[in-house]
């Protein structure tokens, strides 16, 4: 067929054709082709299954025929199905089923079983509580969640823009180029109050306004892909799983406010969202979606990729820019705004990568539409990444206002292990604690900040009562420190000696005074530092000392670890019962603090021990012990 | 006399990504997957064909953490020190392979030239915590005993070569 779509027509005519193929093709098997279950093999599955079909001579459709016949398999590459606690996933259509740990050695039996036979496997079926459920939507992690950003992620092929727009994909694009002017676009997206998901949550709309208003020849519009909070992984999930809605997104945007290019900025540490986006937007040029001229209307974009290089300052929106720009990501006063001098100093658009992905439908189904999701003030939907101490750890998206026990109680199936539910670390290494007393919390933009939190980029960590809170601070003050890109004081020098502060206190040589030091300097930083990153680097801190003083106070005076997770803080004792008097530990002892008789219990002198733990891994007999 | 440097995987990333200065993070980032480094050889001829000085590639090179002006091992492997991963003891990982393979924080690459051992802040695999990656190639839900054997049978293989 000739390539590019010159019409609006001619791009519907296509998408009835490929609607026709994708719904004759109901016979799918579906397998995740995210980061998650790549890892874990997902890949070889993928292959087996192929050529056990292909050699058992059915007839394997990879891609959507234009006359089905009705008689095919469908086997299809989708994105992140979410639920990667339990992957590799495959997914079994139309029966609905979901099969899960799926291992290569299980492809052969569901050819002959599955797809031969139509019957379900048993063994690889999810179970919970004694309960088998066959069907993905039955299962609770499932059940419980809205998706709409997520929806496509594990039901299409990620790499298909012909599926993409088999199901409806760029017709919200279509909607925007030929039916609602620029001010309309920008008034629906007004009227959603769809909030940035990047996590600052200011509203899309005023953002678009401000930079069509803004005087400039070249506008921009920027997509932040990089997403460096440590335990987050929403946008990466997107970018691999439905890379074209994001684009559809990213060129409404572009339409609106009047910008030709766009820049999507992934980290490096993303590949296969790179590899699936190169692909994505190779694919939406060649058929005329993105370029001049697109499907005739006259209007032109073009979106690059710029990779990142590893240094989490850049998701801040200045040093973003300065980034793609060919710079040192360094974060710039503000204002001026981004939306006035952003890119090449020009007035940029910069949203994340899931705030695009909810442009097409809002455009698509219309404001009202979304605000009936979620709470008057942030409405709809969002995505979190649920990890940590929690049994279903994977990807969720729920609506605005779901209460943090719904969210990890109900969908993230509890706690993991026998440890109890302590705190969850919401917004990362810019975020705070919640504990169990805000876990009926509805959680919404304006509600966290409430409590002195935020959303942030959504990952949700959640920690059990072995995890020390102190540590935790320490561990987000490391992760500030190093990435701290150096050009304010207050961050340089400021989380510099905060970290200082929390080291010694892990290590049982806080002082007193030290818990109020920390609060001056967390306050001090968090009023003079130059950027975003640099004002909220305490908030960990700050939140751990006033959810958990004393923590702190237990290593400050006590020398003591509540949740005997510090190990300079752990007291090592020798049981005189197992003890048989070999002496084998304190030969080993580097400062000579273990002293006894030969066939009599040794005894460790606390005062000298240094908690280096090699009498324990000396023992033979299991008698060093730990408390 | 050293061998003269070959300019032509530079002369390649500087065809592919444009010859322009905003082009420099992606010319190096190619430069490197090459060479898994950047050679110091690159600087001055980058700095002649993009009329920037030295100074300032140099200065983006060492901003970024991914730039490394080192050789590294033939075996990358990094370690998740995302908040994920640490919550379900990675340390305990990254130390125990550090002292095996006789690397520390700050020398990254034993002696062999085999193994270069690196952290990175999340990988976003966070579902498979702990995670260690080796030459980019995820290896999920790892202790310190599994780690050492995906090491140990890279060793092997080198060694039966």
């Amino acid at each position: 067929m000739s390539d590019k779509f010159q019409t609006r027509a001619s791009l519907d005519e296509a998408r009835a054709l490929w609607k026709n193929a994708y719904d004759n093709q109901t016979r799918k098997i579906i397998v995740c082709g995210g980061t998650g279950c790549v890892a874990g093999g997902s890949l070889n599955i993928y292959d087996t299954l192929k050529k056990l079909m292909e050699k058992n001579g059915i007839n394997v459709a990879v891609t959507l025929e234009h006359e089905p016949h009705g008689e095919e398999v469908g086997l299809k590459k989708s994105g992140c199905h979410g639920f990667c606690e339990m992957g590799p996933l495959v997914r079994i259509e139309p029966q609905g089923w979901l099969y899960t740990k799926v291992k290569v050695d299980d492809c052969k039996e569901i050819l002959e079983k599955t797809v031969l036979e139509g019957e379900y496997i048993d063994r690889l079926g999810y179970s919970a509580a004694g309960v088998l459920y066959k069907k993905q939507e039955e299962i609770p992690f499932y059940k419980q969640q809205n998706r709409v950003v997520l929806e496509h992620c594990g039901r299409i092929d990620a790499d298909s823009i012909e599926e993409y727009i088999a199901i409806g994909g760029y017709a919200s694009l279509e909607k925007a180029l030929f039916d609602m002017k620029e001010e309309e676009i920008i008034e629906e997206i007004k009227k959603s109050i769809l909030r940035g998901r990047g996590g600052g949550g200011f509203p899309t709309g005023k953002k678009w306004e401000q930079v069509r208003r803004a005087k400039g020849d070249q506008k921009y519009v920027v997509c932040n892909g990089d997403e460096g909070d440590p335990g987050a992984f929403m946008d990466r999930s997107i970018m691999e799983g439905d890379p074209h809605r994001m684009l559809e997104g990213m060129i409404i945007a572009g339409i609106a406010v009047g910008a030709t290019e766009g820049y999507i900025y992934v980290r490096a540490e993303y590949p296969l969202a790179v590899k699936r986006l190169q692909k994505a937007i190779i694919e939406a040029e060649r058929i005329g979606i993105l370029g001049d001229d697109i499907l005739g209307s006259g209007k032109s974009f073009r979106i690059h990729i710029a990779k990142g290089a590893g240094a989490f300052v850049c998701g801040e929106g200045s040093a973003l820019t300065a980034s793609i720009e060919g710079k040192r990501g360094f974060p710039r006063v503000k204002p001026p705004r981004t939306t006035e001098h952003g890119l090449f100093d020009s007035p940029t658009v910069l949203n994340n990568v899931e705030t695009f992905a909810t442009v097409s439908q809002i455009i698509g189904k219309g404001a009202d539409w979304y605000l009936s999701i979620g709470t008057a003030n942030s409405p709809g939907t969002k995505a979190f990444a649920l990890t940590g101490n929690i049994t279903n750890t994977g990807l969720i998206e729920v609506p605005m206002g779901t209460t943090l026990r719904k969210i990890i109680f109900d969908i993230g199936g509890g706690m993991r292990g026998d440890g109890e539910f302590k705190a969850v670390q919401i917004g990362g290494p810019s975020g705070a604690c919640l504990t169990k007393e805000h876990l009926d919390l509805p959680l919404d933009f304006d509600n966290l900040k409430s409590i002195g939190a935020m959303i942030g980029s959504g990952g949700l960590v959640v920690m059990d009562s072995h995890t020390c809170m102190v540590e935790v601070a320490r561990f987000f003050m490391h992760f500030t420190q190093n990435e701290s890109c150096g050009k304010c004081v207050p961050c340089r020098e400021g989380t510099k000696r905060m970290l200082e502060i929390l080291e010694r206190i892990v290590a049982g040589n806080g002082q007193e005074g030290d818990i109020e030091l920390l609060e001056e300097l967390s306050d001090t930083i968090s009023h003079t530092a130059l950027c975003g990153l640099g004002k909220s680097a305490p908030n960990p801190v700050v939140s751990t000392i006033k959810n958990f003083r004393s923590e702190y106070e237990a290593h400050i005076r006590d020398k003591r670890c509540p949740a005997g997770q510090c190990q300079k803080l752990k007291r090592i004792y020798i049981d005189p019962l197992t003890c048989k008097g070999c002496s084998a530990c304190s030969r080993k002892c580097p400062v000579n603090a273990i002293s006894g008789k030969i066939k009599e219990p040794f005894h460790i002198d606390l005062e000298k021990c240094i908690r280096c733990g090699s009498c324990i891994s000396t023992c033979k007999f299991g008698a060093v012990k730990e408390a | 006399m050293p061998e003269p440097f070959d300019y032509s995987v530079v002369d390649a990333a500087l065809e592919k990504c444009g010859c322009k200065q905003s082009a420099i993070i992606a010319i190096l980032q190619t430069i490197q997957e090459h060479y898994h480094y950047l050679p110091e050889e690159a600087f001055p001829y980058l700095s002649k064909k993009l009329e920037m000085s030295e100074a300032r590639i140099f200065s983006v090179a060492t901003f970024y953490e991914n730039f490394s002006l080192e050789k590294k091992g033939k075996y990358v492997i990094k370690f998740c020190d995302g908040t994920a991963c640490h919550v379900r003891g990675s340390v305990p990982i990254l130390e125990r392979v550090r002292s095996e393979l006789g690397v520390t924080e700050k020398k990254k690459t034993t002696d062999d030239q085999l193994f270069t051992i690196e952290t990175v802040s999340c990988l976003g695999a966070c579902g498979l915590a702990p995670v260690m990656t080796v030459n980019d190639v995820v290896h999920p839900a790892m202790t310190p005993d599994k780690a050492m054997e995906v090491i140990y049978s890279l060793k092997v293989k080198e060694e039966s070569k």
